[in-house]
């Protein structure tokens, strides 16, 4: 097994009066697809988010590469891919548009590339129509044509199948198997029955009603 | 899982934090063009509020040349303010933010593109249209010139401070009214300034003093209220 | 040195531990802050001489002074507590911001009522565009914004540190403020007409109004912790000690 990239020690993140986790050990190691499961309500964004850098309301250790991960912001950040429930995909730019943008802020790429990953995602035809005029699976396919020309070797995708239909689920699964196979790491959760030969499985409790000090 | 661990390989391009920047102000610019109305709503509200002191107060030529200055800064004050809850809730909603958070830039100088494009947006069409409607309150040429100067240093800084108070009140549900209470007296220097000045060169003194001060202003706003904005956006979406 | 100071800060950033503390403080702050402020008022206002110019009218500074110098302060003292919430992530200090926000207001209006009335005998006028008085005016504005956003933000953490960085933009702004108020009086108004102009002060004066400042700066210590208190048993309700604390009949 190599080092793990980022690591999660003894985690513990409340939402009002309740604990959504505590003392919970995250590794994510290169090579690996790691899915986290659990009931609506056990907090499985809000662990994707504290993993991504995006909510830093908890308590616990994120190391990157062994090291602190506060100390290495930028660099973490570089080498992070990120989709959210919300896919940051602007309805007022097209799909051509949209992906330069968000892919030209970390690696600047040739609009041929960029034309390719959209093709690859089966929005052929569509790179000039604004994002509005379509519709909510073509729109997660613009946000997920980055997987297609990205370079960052950690992907956190936080219910990455959501709208797709059969052929995009199978391109999916197809892309993230590859990309474990490659040395990167995936991170996801979905409600979608997805099971790759030798995915871990993070389970997240449905949390305690009250707590004790 | 393959048996052998397979090799981990860092992203290594950098992208140059201008290169960042200028991607953020061409987006936003481009979704703005493309979405005019609202564009122009700052503008129309900016010309109606004017257009009401004349009708309530008094049409007379000397009132309007004496408050003249203070309502085109009140209401220009005003239409800033009303165009800052669309300065981050539009990226909020899609996405976008986040997105913004997670660049391998540092994000005080993000937002600072951000502010800026929202001044190329709003503050200056306000700069732009202000001598028109300095000719419709009867200002002489003079004051004009000066109040448009103002307008040009002094608006940046009320998107800037506004910045953080659209960060604060990111995705609270009071948002729009809560946003004035929180920024209306923070912009109170600017506007005595900007005002001020005017005055000053109506009474025939020198104002490049004055003028060197609201730099100082726009400089101050540059440099702090970014860093506070970024605070507030970290903060904001922590809980989202 | 960095832990030392952390596990510091843990041990002080304890609310139990500040509960306790608070308790033992309190009845001193209460006793020696009311004595000071009564002997101040009564020695102010009964039998300190009068002012050559303006008579008796003046007396109301004994009140005026001590809440306007507590109201500044208040803002300078959670302009600090926010740089600790926003650091060290304290709970305690965020505890205080919240506890004083509503006292530095309510002073800050004091100090804007006591100004108009005195304004009223002196310049025959409720009102005036005084420097002073506007700066006061516009801090009051700050303190409103503080209070509203504080109670804006549901969750608990995020209230504190977007608070926290409304109140540092807010004590930035506040010498900006202050300058630009006085540069615009001085451009609208001629200088005589200052409305806040210290009298000249005989002893007999200011040793009244110093008891009278110090008097309620504890008493003002008082109420902040027992806001503080009160904020801490609502939030650590659930916890053992509180329990504890509540099956014992209240402390």
């Amino acid at each position: 097994m190599s080092e793990p990239m980022l690591k999660a020690v003894n985690l513990q993140c409340e939402r009002g009066d309740r604990i959504l986790f505590q003392g919970l050990d995250v590794s994510i190691v290169p090579g690996t697809v790691t899915r986290v499961e659990g009931p609506n309500g056990a907090g499985k964004t809000t662990l994707l988010r504290i993993l991504a850098g995006l909510n830093d309301s908890y308590s616990g250790e994120v190391l990157w590469c062994g090291e602190p991960r506060a100390w290495h912001r930028e660099a973490f950040h570089r080498n992070l891919l990120y989709i959210g429930h919300r896919p940051g995909i602007k309805p007022l730019l097209t799909p051509l548009e949209n992906l330069r943008s968000l892919t030209s802020v970390r690696r600047p790429l040739s609009d041929e590339s960029l034309c390719q990953a959209l093709d690859g995602t089966g929005l052929h035809g569509y790179h000039h129509a604004q994002c509005r005029s379509l519709s909510a699976g073509q729109q997660r396919r613009v946000a997920l044509a980055r997987l297609l020309v990205s370079d960052e070797p950690l992907w956190i995708l936080d219910e990455a199948f959501t709208a797709l239909d059969y052929h995009g689920v199978a391109g999916l699964e197809q892309l993230l198997s590859d990309h474990a196979a490659s040395g990167g790491a995936v991170v996801i959760t979905t409600h979608h029955d997805l099971d790759l030969p030798g995915m871990h499985r993070l389970r997240l409790g449905a949390g305690e009603a009250s707590h004790e000090l | 899982m393959n048996s052998e661990a397979p090799e981990m390989t860092l992203a290594a391009v950098r992208v140059p934090v201008w290169r960042a920047m200028a991607a953020i102000i061409r987006r936003d610019l481009r979704a703005s063009l493309r979405q005019r109305q609202d564009l122009l709503n700052p503008l129309l509200f900016f010309f109606m509020v004017v257009t009401l002191f004349p009708l309530g107060v008094s049409p007379e030529v000397s009132f309007l040349q004496q408050a003249g200055t203070g309502i085109l800064w009140v209401a220009a004050l005003l239409s800033t303010l009303l165009s800052l809850d669309h300065l981050f809730r539009h990226d909020f909603d899609d996405g976008t933010l986040e997105q913004m958070m997670l660049q391998p830039q540092p994000l005080f100088l993000l937002v600072l593109a951000k502010s800026l494009a929202h001044w190329l947006l709003t503050g200056l069409p306000l700069v732009m249209l202000a001598p028109v409607l300095g000719i419709m309150l009867h200002l002489d040429g003079n004051s004009i010139g000066i109040l448009c100067l103002t307008l040009l240093i002094g608006t940046p800084v009320l998107s800037l401070i506004g910045a953080i108070g659209a960060a604060l009140t990111l995705g609270l549900r009071a948002g729009g009214v809560l946003l004035s209470l929180l920024i209306i007296p923070l912009y109170i220097p600017v506007l005595i300034f900007g005002t001020g000045t005017v005055a000053a060169a109506s009474n025939g003194a020198p104002v490049g003093g004055y003028l060197a001060l609201m730099m100082a202003f726009l400089v101050l706003a540059v440099t702090l209220a970014p860093f506070a904005s970024a605070a507030a956006l970290k903060i904001s979406l922590s809980n989202s | 040195m960095w832990q030392f100071i952390r596990q510091l800060f843990h041990k002080f950033g304890s609310p139990k531990w500040f509960y306790g503390i608070a308790s033992k403080m309190m009845p001193w702050l209460l006793a020696i802050g009311l004595i000071l402020l009564l002997a101040g008022l009564v020695w102010g206002l009964a039998f300190a001489p009068a002012e050559r110019l303006q008579g008796n009218s003046y007396r109301i500074i004994f009140i005026h002074v001590p809440s306007a110098f507590l109201a500044q302060s208040i803002y300078i003292m959670m302009a600090v507590a926010a740089v600790v919430t926003l650091v060290w992530r304290m709970k305690l200090a965020d505890l205080f911001v919240r506890a004083v926000a509503p006292v530095g207001a309510v002073l800050t209006f004091l100090a804007l009522f006591t100004g108009a009335v005195w304004g009223k005998p002196t310049w025959g006028t409720w009102w005036v565009w005084d420097a002073r008085l506007t700066s006061m005016l516009i801090l009051l504005f700050l303190y409103f914004g503080v209070i509203v956003l504080m109670s804006a933000i549901a969750d608990e953490k995020s209230s504190a540190r977007g608070v926290a960085v409304l109140v540092l933009v807010g004590v930035v702004n506040i010498p900006i403020i202050k300058y630009s108020v006085e540069w615009w009086n001085t451009l609208h108004q001629p200088a005589t007409f200052k409305l806040t102009e210290k009298p000249s002060m005989a002893p007999e004066m200011w040793v009244p109004l110093l008891f009278a400042v110090l008097g309620l700066y504890l008493l003002f210590g008082w109420l902040a912790c027992l806001r503080m208190q009160t904020e801490i048993l609502k939030r650590e309700r659930r916890t053992r000690w509180v329990r504890d604390l509540a099956a014992a009949g209240g402390n």
